[in-house]
């Protein structure tokens, strides 16, 4: 049964079926539960929050990437999944300390001020949910002022900020300032990117990091948790 | 008198008279449920007053109004807007008039790209034969500066087919600033062509004095009026549905002015959306018609143009694809709805996918240039040297594209075919059938020095290589020496004086940059 429900996680992960409503990629797949049901009966049956979590999403995820890798699959595809594991781990979350499992962290994302694009954004947000951190969106149009409030609340491990705009870039730039003058610099890491910005732009204003496109975001983040480890 | 441009005698046109009808239908469904969401204050307040139901949705720093627009506010708009908007233009014989119910469509640049692209030849020996070399087009990308922005506007000036500047690459010189690039984007084009000039305005702040410069080169305010050198486009409704803050602030305040305004939507299927084309275009069109009628609201009768820029999404990184063959559908659909309407329409052609020009672009730029240029916009954006949806600007992609559309017109040209036409060509049949050599050649010597008869493509090579690219450069070289007619001394001077934040350099010389 443990075995059932599990793997069903994991089908239901690479069919990037969030709830039961979803069509899934597969015919007569709708009505049946999705991650977000199946989840919620694996915690009720009593299954071990690091089986679901290894055994059932994150294999789930694994076939996808390699799905993605082959051609199999496109971004859309991959986005339906790693919203599926998104809203598994937002349902696993107030779980994991209560069971010794250390959550991976948790991420501030925004678009900075005067800047109204968030395709690049929210794509960047759900691929890092996929991948497990709890990322809360702060949405587009976001002055600095709000972000360094937000970094201040909510003690995220990493703020991921975006532009598309060579007249917005910059407020990353005043972001990272105000982050310093507030003291709290040192306790996140800044990742930047959006279409106009580079590695070296953003070297040039002190980020942490940097990604190329949602993949990229993603792997920034991990060798960052990784640095963080070691150091 | 105006530009031609080219009429399009029998429009093409994808929808039937009751598919435009459900079109229009949904689009009115959709403006009252789920209505537009309305980050500008301003907007919510004169929806509010003039009859639509609009209620706060969120306040604190950044407060939204959900705004439900009725039919009879639209369709009042839609009566108010008018048919016909003429652009003006520094010489009066290059104006645009854009009839909503004439297809006769007008080729124009845009958009603002990031990237210039610069093109050099280096030599290629053959491995095999050491003897053989061959010139390669390379291409290198680097970011767009006030000196690229006036020599595309020169080149522009001295393309036979374009009608219309809208400027083609974003200016990020180090002196350029937020609170001076508009000023110094309007005089780099309007200094560079006598063109209609078109474009974004980048701060508000900036708007008076965009003004006051055309202004003064009309020759005063009236003459601004009666001919409208300079027009803008704003993109003040972002999809799905959602009026921007300060966009819509910009759009308000040209409809004050009375200059011609682009309302600009650009959903993109798939992300923006609905993939599928009946909801794509259902969404657009509320969003541009939102768009105008907020226009009418608030200064009745002010020039609009329904402004459609749908594309369809990259499966695999989510980009705009200009290339995808939906992208052409939409916007073929669009200009039919703004014919429906009768309100002239601002459209998207031309721009392709890859990076560089080659055969994909050029593959992907005529296809959409030929179809949606069938299907009448009158105004045909995007048209001229763009490439990477929208990112990069190559010149010489541009004189390229002038000899797509010098085809594309001529195919364009009404069949001649009358009584006159069908005697003579009798006539000829008689004769030639009654000749021992029996050839017509002695009948085109005539036509070939009329402009009958199509000319070759000005860029075939004559070796086993590929030398479009080298022969268009050569031509891009040729266009750049020809002299440009600049704003005349007294009104430069003028300008400078009344004008703050422009450059020196835009008229000492542009090699060198602050
Ligand atoms: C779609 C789009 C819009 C839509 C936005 C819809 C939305 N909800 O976001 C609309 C129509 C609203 C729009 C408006 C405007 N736009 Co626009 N837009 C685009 C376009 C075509 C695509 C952007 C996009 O969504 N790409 C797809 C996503 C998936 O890619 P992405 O954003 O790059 O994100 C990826 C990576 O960059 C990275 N990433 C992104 N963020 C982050 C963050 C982190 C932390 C990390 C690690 C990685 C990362 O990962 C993402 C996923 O792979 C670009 C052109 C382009 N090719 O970039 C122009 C473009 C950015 N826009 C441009 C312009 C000029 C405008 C307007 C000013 C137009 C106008 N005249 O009104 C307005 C500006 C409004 C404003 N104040 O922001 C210009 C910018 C030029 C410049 N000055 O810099 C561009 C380049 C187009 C052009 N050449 O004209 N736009």
């Amino acid at each position: 049964m443990t075995e059932d429900i599990i793997d069903l996680i994991k089908e239901n992960v690479i069919q990037g079926r969030v709830t039961q409503d979803d069509e899934g990629l597969e015919e007569g797949m709708a009505g049946e539960p999705g991650v977000t049901e199946l989840v919620g009966e694996a915690i009720e049956q009593g299954i071990g929050l690091s089986d679901i979590i290894k055994t059932g999403l994150t294999e789930g995820m694994e076939t996808v990437g390699q799905k993605f890798e082959a051609e199999e699959y496109y971004i859309p595809d991959m986005l339906a999944s790693a919203e599926a594991v998104g809203a598994a781990m937002e349902i696993l979350e107030p779980h994991l300390a209560e069971n010794g499992i250390e959550a991976k962290g948790k991420i501030i994302m925004a678009t900075v001020k005067g800047d109204l694009h968030d395709i690049g954004k929210n794509i960047v947000s759900i691929l890092l949910r996929g991948a497990g951190y709890a990322v809360k969106d702060l949405g587009n149009d976001v002055d600095t002022q709000t972000i360094v409030d937000a970094v201040i609340e909510e003690r995220p491990q990493y703020l991921g900020l975006s532009a598309l705009l060579t007249s917005t870039m910059m407020q990353m730039k005043d972001v990272i300032q105000a982050l310093t003058d507030s003291g709290i610099r040192d306790q996140v890491k800044v990742i930047v990117g959006g279409a106009p910005v580079s590695e070296e732009f953003a070297r040039s204003i002190g980020a942490d990091g940097y990604g190329a496109d949602g993949f990229d975001a993603v792997r920034a983040v991990e060798s960052l948790a990784s640095d963080k480890a070691k150091g | 008198m105006p530009r031609e441009g080219i009429l399009v005698h029998n429009p093409y046109e994808r929808m039937t008279k009751e598919q435009v009808r459900q079109i229009h239908h949904a689009s009115m469904q959709i403006l009252t449920d789920p209505g537009l969401i309305s980050f500008n204050r301003r907007a919510a307040e004169i929806f509010a007053s003039n009859g639509a139901e609009v209620t706060p949705v969120s306040s604190g720093d950044h407060p939204t109004w959900l705004v439900k627009i009725p039919e009879k506010l639209v369709l009042h708009a839609l009566d108010s807007a008018p048919r016909i908007v003429k652009l003006g233009a520094r010489n009066p014989d290059n104006a645009l008039i854009l009839n909503g119910e004439e297809p006769r469509v007008y080729f124009v640049t845009g958009s603002e790209t990031n990237i210039w692209l610069d093109v050099e030849f280096p030599t290629y020996v053959k491995k095999s034969d050491p003897k053989i070399e061959i010139q390669v087009p390379e291409f290198r990308p680097r970011r767009g500066t006030v000196a690229d922005l006036c020599q595309s506007a020169h080149v522009c000036e001295h393309l036979e087919t374009l009608d219309g500047y809208i400027r083609t690459v974003n200016i990020q010189d180090k002196d350029i600033t937020e609170d001076n690039k508009d000023v110094n984007k309007f005089f780099a084009s309007l200094n560079n062509t006598t063109k209609h000039v078109m474009s974004g305005l980048t701060s508000l702040s900036q708007l008076d004095n965009v003004v006051n410069m055309a202004r003064i080169i009309a020759g005063g305010e009236e003459e601004l009026k009666q001919n409208p050198i300079i027009s803008f486009i704003t993109c003040l409704v972002k999809s799905p549905l959602q009026f921007v803050e300060d966009t819509t602030d910009t759009f308000i305040e040209v409809c004050k002015r009375g200059l011609p305004v682009v309302v600009s939507s650009s959903p993109q299927a798939g992300t923006t959306a609905p993939m599928k084309e009946a909801g794509i275009m259902a969404q657009i069109n509320a969003e541009v018609l939102a768009g105008i009628t907020l226009g009418q609201l608030v200064n009745k009768g002010t020039p609009v143009l329904y402004g459609s820029v749908p594309v369809r999404a990259r499966m695999d990184n989510l980009d705009d694809s200009y290339g995808a063959v939906e992208t052409s559908q939409y916007n073929v659909d669009c200009s039919q709805m703004a014919r429906y309407y009768k309100i002239p329409n601002y459209s998207t052609s031309g721009v392709c996918d890859p990076r560089t020009p080659g055969t994909q672009s050029s593959v992907e730029r005529l296809f959409s240039d030929i179809l949606v240029t069938l299907s009448g916009p009158q105004y045909l954006h995007c048209a001229y040297g763009l490439l990477e949806c929208n990112s990069v600007f190559c010149l010489t992609q541009a004189v390229l594209d002038d000899a797509h559309f010098q085809m594309i017109k001529f195919f364009l040209r009404p069949a001649r075919i009358d009584e006159t036409e069908i005697a003579e060509s009798l006539k000829q049949i008689r004769e030639v059938v009654a000749t021992p050599q029996k050839l017509y050649i002695s009948y085109i010597r005539r036509a070939m020095r009329s402009r009958q008869i199509s000319p070759p493509y000005p860029f075939e090579g004559d070796r086993e290589t590929d030398d479009v690219f080298a022969l268009a450069y050569k031509r891009m070289q040729e266009l750049l020496a020809r002299p440009v007619d600049h704003i005349d001394p007294a009104t430069t001077a003028r300008i400078f004086e009344e004008i703050p934040g422009l450059l020196r350099r835009q008229v000492d010389g542009l090699k060198t940059e602050g």
